[in-house]
């Protein structure tokens, strides 16, 4: 593992020390041990290696009830009637659900925009859209339950992308809409547009030697997560009701939950329970809602877990999408302007939709410093699956297409792809398309020079002394080939992130710090409601507890809606918001601890009124290093406890005409360059190295740093080789459903990743730190695809890539 | 239906077994034991791999009335399960590679006897290597696929000490993980496969 670098070399090799950032402020550099930087190992390790770990689909109550979705077998269709009483009639069934029994006027929830039904009334707009609820006492009982309730449909025409929905006789999606979107889009089908337009495009192709245009497409990608959408509702005597549940962000859902279940939010307890992955898959409500309207109306604990096909149909995916761009750039490789058009399929309800836009508008054009630009994003209603947020959030899409155009500009120019884009790649103090300034340090140049200068995997790898080993070649075990046919390409990418919630959003997040002697040891508890979904963030609240109060023990308390919103699990942001807010409640209870010490010590040593004091090793140091006092002899009984709100700095909204405005918080950058070897003859892809380099700013633990690169970077590679939900393009039917027919990578299709992580400094941000999971999805997949092209010769305009797209078949 | 088998060890009977309810669910839902993951419960994620008589298999896919009579092994007893093959190890070399005895050794039975028998809710303080190498080598994120990988893992490394990468890929191809990108699991099994190494 390549260990974590600092140094910046500059351009012409003569490294330097910290020349674009800052020093990194850490409030106190302790020697603590266990603090951050390290690669500590995660406190639930131990619970998840024994099988001890609970994960929502785990839980059980005495009691409890199993509830069951009935979902719309057809895309687009009118519910004409509904019929109950034999599913209620199945003994063993304690409850049927269906529009009529909401108990409150509130009926739909969103996340932005309240636009999705609890259960549908008098319309389906998408297949798999949840049309009743059952509960029974064993879960085979709610299934065949649910099976006999009886529902007329009479399908509508369904509309499916950009021509069928925009057309003048279009059905609306959604008549009467009132959100705040509807004044600026062009149709009604459309949740939102976002031009931005600065310098001027058309004058400045004129000045263009060479014009690139192209069309690509992007598939539908699921997040795919292991641990199916499940949690556990129980009412409490109080007429509330206690959720247990896998989530990213547990008050988004209180928010949306309570007012459905007409209950004030104090009677809606929320408790994270444990989380296989999300990836942005559980940002939308699933299941929450039904099995609390089910455990309300039965009285009883009621647990409903997804099983892998209506996981599928049970969250929103990532928004396919067709890509317009025009590049123009000079004979000395110097892009003149880009012009882009992004449509984004949203499907039937809004989710994050709107936000999608937001970001592939503005980062349309990637990491790359150009004056004129004209870019338009739009998200569709459709009656496709809903789409939402998934990891990279909508820069994914973007990357893909300015990413096959860097390189069909370098072929026109003859210049290297990869110096074309150093000499065009943005630095620190350069303008977004958006007008913002990019104020922390921007190595993207430095990146990618990093990226290839790694040494290249040996050719004809798959060569041992006893043959050709099959298992190292396209096809693999298939047995396919032996090395014939078989070509090598090798291809960069690179691409920009925005960590944070960006566009004016108030993106803060709470933690509570407890410190107090506990068995003649001082203990930091650290309670937050921030959801961990695998991603280690409670590895890191440990490790910053440690870090700013000088402690060994730190105990991470369960996460609830018992303290403040931590805001979501995405947009990389949690290290930076969340951990930011435990860092700044640490730091308030330091001052707290301290003054607790100067009130009964300061009399014996001058340095309490005088000295810098730090907390380390359980001690109360002077910046000299001289101890004053034990914690333990400070504290005594007393237990310091502060719960505080952090912000990172405010942002703004875009302006819907020109799409100008400091929207974003920050930015986070990968570059990637795989290796492929493609079976030409069959059109089999194996990918033989995915290398990747990022600045993260400041590893706070640098082993699940590189295991956030690495899981980013397969999902990458997934969504060049294999990943797509099918839709059927005449009925608006997802036909694949299922691991059998989704292919996600196994270990036999990834290859080795090897890292480089830089770390400079951005100086607004909890030491220096950088959000990372989400860049390395982006450059993934464009690197992928720029190897197989060539290797292959190909255009290749779409992603995923089948063996059909390589043989022409 | 009625169904006694040994999990673990330790005698179990499960009562009112549905037909077509699986092993995977008899595991969790009546036996208490969710280690065993429901990912996919059509054999395609490899989540739910336990060792039924020694060999690596989907739960999900097995009927759980095939199972009358016969001896399983999940992730919560893979600690025990790796302890006393590490005793039968012992004595293997003790005895200069003389086939094991049958039943268990006395070795093996005091260190049942020091450390219980209930494996049930995977106490008992010592991680099999596995296990341990998994958590130091950063090969669990959300550890979901992990039960199902630790299980497949050490059944290769029982049979096969000194891997390739090529073997450990081959072994692991039907468990799939989605937070990983694989190469920490990957350093995880080399890792054990070391500490193993280290251990003769
Ligand atoms: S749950 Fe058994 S293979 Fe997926
Ligand atoms: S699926 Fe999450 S750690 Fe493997």
């Amino acid at each position: 593992m390549p260990s974590p670098t600092r140094g910046f070399p500059r351009a012409d090799g003569a490294p330097v020390g910290h020349p674009l950032g800052a020093p990194v402020k850490v409030t106190q550099d302790s020697r603590t041990r266990g603090g951050i930087g390290e690669s500590t190992l995660r406190p639930d390790g131990t619970l998840k290696v024994t099988g001890e770990f609970a994960y929502a689909s785990d839980l059980w109550h005495e009691d409890m009830l199993w509830g069951q979705i009935l979902r719309s077998p057809v895309a687009h269709a009118e519910i004409v009637s509904l019929d109950t009483s034999e599913a209620l009639a199945t003994p063993g069934v304690h409850a049927v659900m269906t529009y009529d029994d909401l108990p409150t006027d509130v009926r739909t929830y969103g996340l932005e925009i309240q636009d999705t039904p609890v259960l549908a009334h008098g319309r389906v707009r998408h297949h798999g859209e949840p049309v009743a609820v059952v509960a029974a006492d064993h879960p085979e009982t709610a299934r065949r339950a649910a099976a006999k309730i009886k529902v007329e449909y009479r399908e509508l025409p369904v509309i499916t992308d950009e021509a069928s929905a925009t057309a003048p006789d279009a059905i609306l999606i959604h008549e009467n809409r009132d959100d705040h979107h509807i004044g600026h889009v062009p149709h009604p089908n459309i949740v939102h547009r976002q031009p931005i337009v600065r310098g001027d495009a058309d004058e400045a192709a004129r000045r263009a030697d060479v014009v690139v245009r192209g069309e690509y497409t992007f598939g539908m990608q699921d997040q795919a997560f292991l641990g199916p959408e499940s949690g556990l509702a129980v009412p409490e005597e109080d007429g509330g009701v206690h959720l247990y549940i896998a989530t990213q962000w547990l008050h988004a859902d209180l928010r949306q939950i309570a007012p459905v279940l007409g209950l004030p939010e104090s009677k809606v307890r929320m408790t994270l329970a444990g989380v296989g992955g999300a990836f942005g898959g559980r940002e939308d409500l699933s299941m929450q809602i039904h099995a609390c309207l089910l455990a309300l109306r039965t009285g009883k604990p009621v647990k409903i877990v997804y099983n892998r096909f209506e996981s599928f149909f049970g969250h929103v995916h990532r928004h396919p999408a067709k890509l317009y761009y025009e590049h123009g750039a000079t004979r000395d490789g110097r892009l003149t302007h880009v012009k882009c058009r992004i449509v984004l399929d949203g499907g039937a309800y809004a989710s994050t939709s709107a936000a999608v836009v937001g970001n592939a508008s503005s980062l349309g054009i990637g990491p790359y410093a150009v004056d004129d630009v004209d870019i338009e994003a739009v998200a569709l209603y459709t009656n496709n699956p809903p789409c939402g947020a998934m990891r990279g959030f909508g820069a994914v899409q973007a990357c893909f297409a300015y990413e096959a155009q860097m390189d069909k500009v370098a072929k026109e120019l003859g210049l290297d792809p990869v110096e074309f884009r150093q000499r065009n790649a943005m630095e620190q103090g350069a303008l977004l398309p958006t007008g913002q300034r990019v104020d922390s340090p921007a190595p993207v140049a430095e990146l990618l020079r990093r990226v290839k200068a790694m040494p290249l995997p040996p050719e004809r790898q798959w060569e041992s002394s006893e043959g050709a080993d099959v298992r190292q070649l396209p096809g693999g075990l298939s047995n396919t080939t032996h090395g014939e046919g078989v070509v090598r390409g090798i291809g960069y990418a690179v691409g920009i992130k925005n960590v944070g919630f960006s566009e004016g959003f108030d993106d803060y997040s709470t933690a509570k710090v407890r410190m107090e002697v506990i068995a003649g040891e001082p203990v930091a508890t650290v309670h937050t409601a921030m959801a961990e979904v695998g991603q280690g963030g409670v590895t890191v609240h440990a490790q910053i507890a440690r870090t700013e109060l000088g402690v060994a023990q730190v105990t991470i308390h369960p996460a609830d809606t018992r303290v403040g919103s931590a805001g979501s699990t995405s947009a990389s942001r949690q290290t930076y918001v969340t951990g930011g807010a435990v860092k700044n409640s640490c730091e308030l209870v330091r001052e707290k601890v301290l003054e607790i010490g100067r009130r009964r010590f300061g009399a014996h040593h001058p340095a309490w009124a005088t000295a810098e004091l730090l907390l380390e090793d359980g001690k109360v140091v002077t910046d000299g290093g001289e101890v004053l006092a034990g914690l333990v002899d400070v504290l005594g009984d007393e237990a310091v406890e502060v719960e505080a709100q952090w912000r990172h700095r405010p942002t703004e909204p875009f302006d819907l005409r020109t799409g100008q405005g400091d929207g974003h918080v920050q930015y986070s950058f990968a570059a990637h360059r795989a290796v492929v070897e493609v079976d030409t003859e069959l059109g089999l892809v194996k990918v033989i190295e995915l290398a990747c380099a990022q600045d993260v700013g400041k590893a706070l633990n640098p082993l699940s740093v590189i295991g956030q690169i690495q899981g980013g970077t397969t999902q990458g590679l997934g969504m060049a080789v294999m990943e797509e939900i099918i839709v059927d393009p005449k009925t608006a039917k997802v036909r694949n459903p299922s691991f059998t027919d989704y292919l996600i990578p196994t270990i036999l299709d990834t290859p080795t990743i090897p890292v480089d992580v830089l770390e400079l400094a951005d100086d607004h941000a909890p030491y220096g730190l950088r959000g990372i999971g989400e860049a390395p999805t982006l450059s993934s997949t464009p690197a992928v695809l720029a190897a197989i092209r060539n290797a292959t010769g190909l255009e290749l305009d779409r992603t995923p890539v089948r063996p059909e797209h390589l043989t022409g078949t | 239906m009625r169904v006694n088998f040994t999990v673990n060890g330790r005698p179990q009977e499960a009562d009112d077994v549905w037909e077509g309810e699986s092993l995977l669910y008899v595991l969790r839902e009546r036996l208490g034991l969710p280690g065993s993951k429901n990912a996919c419960e059509q054999g395609e994620c490899g989540s739910c791999t336990v060792r039924l008589d020694g060999v690596p298999v989907c739960s999900c896919l097995v009927a759980a009335g095939q199972v009358e009579g016969r001896d399983v092994v999940t992730v919560e007893g893979l600690a025990d399960h790796a302890r006393q093959r590490a005793v039968r190890d012992r004595c293997k070399t003790v005895s200069h590679g003389a086939p094991a005895a049958s039943g268990p050794s006395l070795d093996e039975a005091r260190v049942r006897q020091a450390e219980g028998s209930d494996s049930q809710a995977g106490e008992g303080g010592e991680l099999a290597p596995i296990q341990q190498a998994f958590i130091d080598a950063g090969a669990v994120q959300c550890g979901f696929c992990t039960p199902g990988l630790l299980v497949a893992a050490d059944e290769m490394l029982e049979h096969n000490p000194t891997p390739t990468d090529a073997d450990i890929r081959e072994a692991l191809s039907g468990n799939l993980c989605r937070c990983t990108g694989y190469e920490k699991i990957m350093d995880a099994v080399r890792l054990a496969a070391a500490r193993q190494g280290e251990a003769v």
